[in-house]
């Protein structure tokens, strides 16, 4: 299992500020698509993706434990 | 605790953040404090609200101190910023940097803003009179461009 992290409008819109799903061996763009989808949430293209609190690219591949964080446009400050 | 960055839900302390990077070897210590603004574009801001990813958003801090110490040595950075809900005027973000020259010191200062408004993440919330919405730019200026304001939310 994994734990995927939303933040800001993600979070309001998905109704939740964290899931726990079961696709170990996906690439981060793959959980990106079937978090868009099963939460219809608004475009994910700009959003970033964090693995274990580092910004990770499109095509890792998630292991066991990893905690994927989908960090919109920040605007702290 | 006097850690050099940090995030916290409680009003900051200039003081506290530039007692941080007070040091008998520097000459200029720059302070930048960011403030919440009720009028922008002349549409008027009730309150904000910030969210930090914390773990993540003290290292992405770090690194930023990280990037300064490399760009002017010599130099000591802390910074602090808050979440939660705050009204207008109030502090949500507090930069120190002390350097031996007061050059470096205004440069490394902004440089930090402008790296904040890049990698950390935390996001703010604006309320208005008729609704609310996440900003999602760096600039300040536009929300996501896919961003529904929830216009029938009341305002406290």
């Amino acid at each position: 299992m994994i734990k995927v992290l939303l933040f800001a409008e993600l979070q309001d819109a998905a109704g939740t500020d964290q899931l726990e799903v079961d696709m170990v061996g996906a690439t981060i763009n793959e959980v990106k698509s079937w978090l868009h989808t099963q939460y219809n949430l608004p475009s994910l293209d700009q959003t970033m993706v964090a693995v274990n609190e580092s910004y990770a690219e499109e095509t890792y591949v998630v292991r066991e434990g990893d905690v994927i964080a989908f960090i919109p446009p920040v605007s702290g400050g | 605790m006097n850690q050099l960055f940090d995030i916290q839900d409680t009003p900051l302390s200039i003081q506290e953040v530039v007692d941080k990077v007070t040091r008998r070897d520097c000459g200029a210590i720059s302070t930048f404090i960011g403030t919440v603004r009720e009028l922008t574009h002349g549409k008027k801001t009730l309150k904000l609200e910030y969210q930090a990813y914390k773990p993540m958003a003290i290292k992405m801090l770090e690194q930023i101190g990280q990037e300064v110490q490399e760009k002017w040595p010599g130099s000591t950075i802390a910074i602090t910023h808050r979440v939660g809900t705050l009204d207008i005027s109030e502090i949500a973000v507090i930069i120190a940097v002390s350097t031996p020259h007061r050059k470096a010191a205004y440069e490394a200062n902004e440089y930090a803003m402008e790296r904040i408004k890049q990698i950390v993440p935390i996001w703010k919330k604006e309320f208005w009179e008729d609704g609310t919405k996440w900003i999602g730019d760096q600039l300040e200026q536009t929300p996501y461009p896919q961003g529904k304001p929830e216009l029938k939310e009341e305002n406290k």
